[in-house]
């Protein structure tokens, strides 16, 4: 097989200008991932600066409720800037350092990602420019205001859909231009080979951390695992793990704006077909001529028209399944988590948390649900509150 | 030899690119007709993409005029059956993958052997993947051209081996456009190729002005200007024949009185 391929997703579909980059990236990865200095250090900012581990908690009250399996929280939300982001852009710009790149550049789609990577640049003395869809960048306008606060400057992208692929297109663009100095830290498992695989591999900490606290808490493994999916990092970050547990159910739920039979929505294994974009082939959301479908969430971290190509490999394969949830629902359980537990989710975990409300009822009171809450969802407060009609602006 | 490779014998090519049904399929199929009249040895028809990363702004633009005024890679197919049989120029199209993949590999390249394109350009395709579609470009005879950055280094003598019809070596770094300076030492980028193969080199990014042409000329065996020909476009839309005609005849012109 060739490398960097899942299946036959994957790849490495870029310009050959961009081609010296990634094979230098690909080179230094294979090197630091087995150096003890390295992996010693990043540890050492996962424990002390990000907060890991991340808490897991039992949502007794959620359980309760729903009356059905056993709810577990993981609560990646509770890291340092909120949201699961963080743990693989320690690992990047850790990686970016000793590759002596002297500047980031990154993609942001809610700007979590983005946020998270001004914070590892500002941490570790690195240039940092951002780029984030224009509509994004009003719709998360705080996000924006925190980035550079933390000393990276934000470009507003104004071309295409002015979202999330739009913004990886510029970082793209950048990147061909400038990488003598410059590493891209791509935020999701997606792209060409070698990022699906050091994105995966900086994430699996999710996966591995549930495992141990739920043996610790249960002495057993989990029957579902369920994460929001957009590029996908979160949701491999805790599938990862479980893979040759063949008895833990893996559920990714993607976003599927105003219903997957209304051109308003993101969810690509639902709606998509194989193609090559961004690097990779994957599923994509496309027309019959190979155009990319301007997709649409209300979630900006989720509103993206391909998924990461292990989970169209694991789609296939039946070894995950995916699974659509509406603006409505996950609306509906952002508000219903924050009620029901005292926590406010992330839109784009909210909608994880939609589908274990449906899934729940169904299961045995022995059995258990393990829900990946990716991010905390202080950043969303203001465009809930105006799609339930109330004039807030940040 | 190709009809493409062909096309540099004794003379110092002028490449020539539009983005297709840009802003309307009449105007490119006049464009093509007037661009190969004015001199133009090869010319590039892109397909326009939702989505081209390896574009600046100005190809961006056209191919978002020529997407919204309903072009579509059948359309353009069509268009080009009509142009064969009127011109002799060699034809190639400028296409991301995925417009190829979705519409089928093999029915893609076997159109292009029907309607009459000689050689296909995929800027997202690099050595490493280039097997996506090498062995049917072989079958149906359509040169699949190869891109060579100066971020190539090592990988010249790799791709330039395997090339056909010609190679395009690009200028700079970054996307396509209009650049004011080009830094990169391009003769030593030829003279790399030239080491494992004698097929043609073509520069292309950043090229406008005769006095770039003349100088990208002069260690290579052909210019390809793009960015400068759709900022026309851009301009005058469907009154853009004569000024663009204008344009390659001066540049061609230009390149021919240059190394006579």
């Amino acid at each position: 097989m060739k490398k960097g391929r899942f299946g036959s997703y994957g790849g490495q579909y870029i310009p050959e200008t961009l081609m010296s980059a990634v094979l230098e990236l690909e080179e230094a990865y294979e090197f630091y991932k087995n150096d003890p200095d390295f992996q010693n250090e990043l540890a050492g900012l996962l424990k002390d600066y990000a907060g890991r581990p991340s808490l897991f908690y039992y949502a007794e009250k959620m359980t309760k409720a729903l009356g059905g399996a056993k709810i577990y929280l993981k609560r990646e939300d509770l890291n340092h800037t909120g949201s699961h982001k963080i743990n693989n852009v320690l690992g990047q710009v850790l990686l970016a350092k000793r590759m002596a790149k002297t500047r980031v550049i990154a993609e942001t789609g809610a700007g979590q990602h983005g946020v998270a990577t001004a914070t590892a640049a500002a941490l570790m003395d690195m240039e940092c420019e951002i780029y984030m869809g224009k509509e994004d960048t009003e719709r998360q306008a705080l996000n924006v205001f925190r980035m550079e606060l933390l000393g990276a400057k934000v470009h507003p992208v104004t071309s295409g859909t002015m979202t999330l692929k739009d913004a990886v297109n510029e970082t793209m663009r950048e990147w061909t231009a400038r990488m003598h100095d410059t590493h891209y830290v791509l935020g999701s498992v997606m792209g060409p080979h070698p990022f699906p695989t050091i994105v995966r591999d900086f994430q699996k900490v999710i996966g591995k951390e549930i495992k141990e606290q739920l043996m610790e808490a249960e002495g057993k493994l989990p029957d579902v695992v369920i994460a929001c999916v957009g590029g996908g990092s979160n949701a491999i970050g805790c599938f990862y793990e479980f893979i040759q547990d063949l008895s833990v159910k893996l559920i990714g739920c993607e976003a599927a704006g105003l219903g997957v039979d209304n051109p308003k929505n993101a969810a690509t294994i639902a709606n998509g077909t194989v193609g090559v974009f961004h690097g990779m082939k994957s599923y994509f959301c496309q027309d019959e001529y190979g155009q990319i479908a301007p997709v649409y969430s209300i979630s900006a971290g989720l509103d993206y028209p391909g998924i990461g190509p292990e989970h169209a490999q694991l789609s296939d394969a039946n070894r995950a399944q995916y699974v659509p949830i509406t603006d409505e629902e996950a609306v509906s359980a952002f508000e219903y988590l924050s009620r029901t537990e005292g926590i406010i989710p992330a839109i784009e975990s909210a909608h994880a948390v939609a589908y274990a409300r449906e899934m729940a009822p169904k299961m045995n009171k022995d059995q258990i649900i393990v829900i990946n809450i990716s991010g905390r969802g202080d950043k969303d407060v203001a465009a809930i509150a105006r799609y339930k009609g109330v004039a807030l602006y940040e | 030899m190709s009809k493409i490779t062909k096309a540099f014998e004794n003379r110092k090519a002028f490449i020539a690119f539009i983005t297709g049904g840009d802003p309307d399929l009449e105007t490119t199929e006049k464009l093509v007709y007037a661009m190969a009249e004015a001199g133009a040895d090869l010319i590039e028809i892109g397909i326009p993409f939702s989505d081209p990363v390896a574009e600046g702004i100005v190809i961006q633009e056209a191919d978002e005029r020529a997407l919204q005024g309903g072009c579509t890679t059948d359309k353009l197919f069509d268009m080009v059956a009509r142009i064969r049989p009127k011109t002799d120029v060699p034809l190639l199209f400028m296409t991301y993958l995925n417009p190829v993949y979705t519409y089928g590999k093999e029915k893609f390249l076997r159109r292009c052997t029907e309607c009459g394109i000689e050689g296909i350009i995929v800027p997202d395709m690099p050595f490493e993947e280039k097997d996506e579609l090498a062995e049917l470009c072989e079958l149906y005879g359509v040169d699949l051209i190869s891109m060579i950055t100066p971020t190539s280094e090592k990988r010249i003598a790799l791709i330039a081996e395997e090339a056909k019809g010609f190679i395009y070596c690009v200028s700079s770094l970054g996307v396509t456009g209009v650049r004011s300076e080009i830094t990169t030492d391009i003769g030593r980028m030829v003279r790399k190729v030239r080491e494992v193969t004698s097929i043609p080199c073509a520069i292309g990014f950043g090229i406008a002005t005769l006095d770039q042409a003349g100088r990208m000329a002069k260690v290579a065996d052909g210019v390809i200007v793009g960015s400068a020909i759709v900022k026309l476009v851009a301009k005058f839309g469907k009154d853009s024949i004569e000024p663009v005609s204008e344009y390659v005849r001066s540049m061609k012109k230009g390149l021919e009185d240059t190394f006579k």
